[in-house]
């Protein structure tokens, strides 16, 4: 019996497993399906990590690595090579390598299995389906873990910050980035990764566009037709534009990853697709706490390895001390936001202070971020210069503001 | 020199090649692709009709339920995912109930069995999320559903193994005649044989008349679909077709035997091989469905895809010696119920054959071929599996739990893939939510060392599919 098992050696599990470890947890397992720990950060050679908990500008092999030399100082056990296949509400878990397929079980389980990209099917894209269509991540993946660019002249569809920073690496392998395109009327990555990775190499960005067909000769890609949407995201006739090329790069969101969530019955927001977790970063399953991009998609490995952090000092606290909380407050959010995390605040807590991050799906100038309790009244708030939906927003709400809270929250935000 | 030729590794081909190839015969598959099952065989919704649509008499009718009734035990012997979950042909008003009365009509006179007339309430028992809109149906319990490639694999890697010589990356170019051989040139080479058997699919007409005179044309009619998350094919337990209307045949919402749930297609004549989908299509396709359920949340679509089939100016089924060639035959025209008449059409070919010279049956042949599908193992299993071969133990797809050991399998089978989509339609790897997303770049290496070839060559699928392009630069150390 493992005190603690984390799911997942990326960012999240590897900032767990090592608090966990911190927080006087002894039997501490983590598994890994890929052969090395890391996770996606191995194949994110650029820089641009480490920067908030760090205080140095890291590529994503040095930031893991911070976290791998430490583990290795440890008698953290790591299992590579190894899928877990099956989880069950009763903290058992079910792992397949080449030993075999075996039981374990732990007192506490943290989730740390990232997320995925959305294809092309998720939006439809219409067109012939030849070779030359890729997910960002995946090109990625064939251009710095095995040395093979998938094409030379590329069109990326969407403006996630993968589909940006392989712009800037495809166009450094000498690549012609034609242009990226973006269906919202705003772009989808971070701000900087907008300036450094495509205004410096004078790569195009169609806003309010998206591809509306994809032709191929011999079975490649040979030319993408693109249009212009109007606000309600509809196609606008005559605005076709079209771009010769033999690549198109997906970069249209990521989804946490929760199908083995499911086998142990956790419940899953239908919004971000991830558990629905508590300020503790507890899933609806005691015991089963999750953190990093399968609970929602982070900007920065930064704040992954910080919710990790979060959730893994709350694992030991369940595995090592009584609890204190004796009922539980929601979350709720109110349009422009799109969701919050946490959904729900355990109370009474000893924490001074509750984090809740969100999104919008609006880009808002000078704006405050308000917080009502259940009777309407403002019990505090945050002035912004903006909000942005590629940017993940984050208030930190004082306990002593909600402590006799019985029923809900409510944020929202108003535009000066 | 052969006895036989077959042009067409489609299922229609394939089943005849498993049949024939139970006989003292020499023959060749020839194939215009680097695979199998490649054309119209591997973009269809995967049903295997019971029978009540065809019209009495026809070619169809007969073939469609003698192959309905066949196809379940050759699954069995083939390895080959099959479930036979039934169909309901959903009635939306009085006319509607009026043409299931026909249908079950035609179905009885077809030979079709267990067909029953549901009402609603019944109806709804066995589908719990239909629409609002449906009253009744037509319920045809021996319909089923298959994984069309992996059946169409299975039969030609039997043939394979008894003998038949498959040339894959053979296209057709020309036909010739002397002295009743046949010398048929592909892009490859020339082969000859005594006859031929024309199961080239949207090309059928084009291949016979490399010879022959006009006898019919093929006007290939596209099909585009929907495949879904299994989150929601869970909502779905049989194939549900729309009563055929004034607005044609409607579209179907069916399960697939891997979980998913497939939506289409519509019907569209395009050019020979035009796979592409249409923005138009594909919302004509969403807006009918929600006649058959309007709870589809098609955000879960994990793919898009069209298929040709390859329909005749005739009404039915072209099963025939060629008028204006001896010793050639035609079995095209192949539209629905194609795939579920396939076994059945292949199975007598071998009648044709006897009336001009007497083939034998071998002493010993290969019936049947298994497949290690490590997911559907037990627990006991699985360990037992790993023990014997470690590779069973590193899953390489994780949406489809694809080991490394069955991707290994199929490059020790009779036809070994060559391509990324070609380990898809033998393993399922890649076939799942992140549509090879991760494990793409792990199966391409995988192909590229078991074929030793270079990274430019690997394939996606076709020729001309290649993936990657070139090396990324070296960097300074």
């Amino acid at each position: 019996m493992y005190d603690l098992i984390v799911v997942g050696a990326g960012p999240a599990g590897l900032s767990a497993a090592l608090t966990a470890y911190e927080n006087g947890l002894k039997k501490i397992l983590v598994v890994e399906r890929d052969k090395e720990m890391g996770g996606i950060l191995n194949q994110c050679i650029h820089n641009g990590f480490g920067l908030h908990l760090f205080k140095k500008e890291l590529t994503g092999p040095e930031f893991a690595g911070r976290f791998i030399e430490k583990i290795k100082e440890t008698d953290i056990e790591i299992m590579l090579d190894t899928m877990v296949l099956d989880m069950d509400k009763n903290k058992n878990v079910y792992i397949l390598n080449t030993n075999g397929y075996k039981k374990l079980s732990a007192k506490a389980i943290i989730l740390a299995m990232g997320c995925r990209e959305r294809t092309r099917g998720a939006i439809a894209t219409p067109g012939d389906r030849g070779a030359g269509v890729y997910t960002a991540g995946a090109a990625q993946r064939y251009m710095n873990m095995n040395g093979y660019s998938v094409g030379n002249k590329v069109v990326i569809l969407g403006s996630g910050d993968i589909g940006l920073i392989m712009a800037r690496r495809m166009t450094l392998e000498g690549a012609k980035v034609l242009a990226c395109i973006e269906i919202n009327p705003y772009s989808a990555g971070l701000r900087r990764n907008i300036k450094q990775c495509l205004e410096d190499f004078d790569i195009p960005l169609y806003l309010s566009h998206t591809i509306t067909d994809i032709k191929c000769t011999n079975n490649r890609v040979s030319k993408v037709i693109i249009s212009k949407v109007d606000e309600a995201y509809n196609i606008i006739e005559g605005s076709e534009i079209e771009i010769k090329c033999d690549t198109v790069l997906l970069s249209i969101g990521l989804i946490p990853e929760n199908e083995l969530s499911k086998e142990a019955d956790i419940t899953i927001d239908e919004r971000t697709k991830g558990p629905v977790v508590y300020e503790n970063m507890e899933t609806s399953v005691e015991g089963i706490f999750c953190c990093g991009n399968v609970v929602q998609v982070h900007d920065l490995a930064d704040n992954v390895a910080m919710e990790a952090k979060k959730a893994a000092k709350a694992a030991c606290k369940y595995i090592l001390e009584e609890k204190t909380f004796v009922r539980e407050i929601k979350v709720e959010a109110n349009k422009p936001i799109t969701y919050t995390i946490p959904q729900k605040i355990h109370l009474p807590i000893e924490e001074k202070v509750v984090d809740i991050s969100f999104r919008t799906n609006k880009v808002l100038d000078k704006c405050v971020i308000k917080v009502t309790n259940s009777n309407g009244e403002v019990v505090c708030k945050y002035p912004r210069e903006y909000v942005i939906p590629a940017e993940l927003e984050k208030i930190n709400v004082p306990v002593s503001l909600i402590k006799d809270e019985q029923n809900s929250i409510t944020i929202y935000i108003e535009e000066d | 020199m052969y006895d036989v030729i077959i042009i067409g590794a489609g299922v229609v081909g394939c089943s005849t090649a498993y049949w024939l190839s139970q006989y003292e015969m020499s023959i060749a598959l020839l194939e215009t692709h680097n695979d199998v099952a490649n054309g119209t065989t591997k973009a269809n919704s995967g049903c295997m009709h019971a029978g009540y649509d065809p019209q009495p008499g026809s070619l169809m009718a007969k073939y469609n339920v003698e192959g309905s009734l066949m196809a379940k035990e050759l699954c069995e012997k083939l390895d080959v995912p099959y479930s036979n979950d039934g169909s309901l042909v959903l009635a939306y008003n009085q006319q509607d109930r009026q043409t299931l009365q026909e249908l079950y009509k035609r179905g009885i006179e077809n030979g079709v069995k267990e067909l029953y007339i549901l009402d609603e309430k019944e109806t709804r028992k066995l589908e719990p999320l239909l629409s609002e809109k449906v009253v009744g149906s037509l319920y045809a319990k021996t319909s089923a559903i298959i994984d069309p490639w992996q059946y169409t694999i299975a039969l030609a890697e039997v043939a394979v193994e008894n003998g038949v010589d498959l040339k894959l990356s053979n296209e057709v170019k020309a036909i010739t005649k002397e002295n009743d051989i046949f010398t048929i040139t592909t892009s490859k080479g020339q082969y000859r044989c005594k006859y031929i058997i024309n199961a080239a699919g949207v090309y059928s007409d084009v291949v016979h008349e490399m010879i022959g005179e006009k006898e019919f044309t093929i006007i290939p009619v596209r099909g585009q679909y929907f495949l879904l998350d299994k989150n929601e094919g869970e909502k779905v337990h049989l194939t549900l077709f729309q009563c055929p209307s004034k607005y044609g045949k409607g579209v179907a919402v069916c399960p697939t035997v891997h979980g998913n749930m497939i939506v289409g297609p519509n019907a569209e004549t395009v050019q020979f091989e035009d796979l592409a989908t249409t923005t138009e299509a594909l919302n004509y396709i969403k807006e009918r469905s929600a006649l058959t359920m309007d709870c589809i949340n098609f955000r879960d679509n994990i793919r898009n895809f069209a298929g040709v089939r390859a329909r005749s100016d005739r009404q039915d089924f072209i099963i025939e010696e060629s008028k204006s060639v001896k010793n050639f035959y035609n079995l095209a025209g192949m539209a629905s119920p194609g795939l579920t008449a396939a076994c059945a059409i292949g199975y007598h070919v071998i009648d044709w054959l006897n009336t001009k010279e007497r083939f034998v049956k071998k002493e010993n042949y290969k019936e049947t071929r298994k497949k290690v599908r490590f997911k559907d193992l037990s627990f006991e299993e699985k360990n037992e599996m790993i023990a014997k071969n470690p590779a069973y133990g590193r899953i390489i797809c994780r949406c489809e739990q694809v080991t490394e050991g069955e991707i290994l399998d199929c490059f020790n089978s009779p036809i070994p893939p060559q391509s990324i989509d070609g380990i898809k339609r033998r393993t399922n790897a890649g076939m799942g939510r992140c549509q090879s997303g991760f494990c793409g770049e792990k199966v391409a290496m995988i192909l590229k060392e078991k074929l030793n070839i270079e990274f430019n060559e690997i394939l996606l699928d076709k020729e001309g599919s290649n993936i990657l392009m070139s090396k990324a630069k070296e960097g300074d150390y």
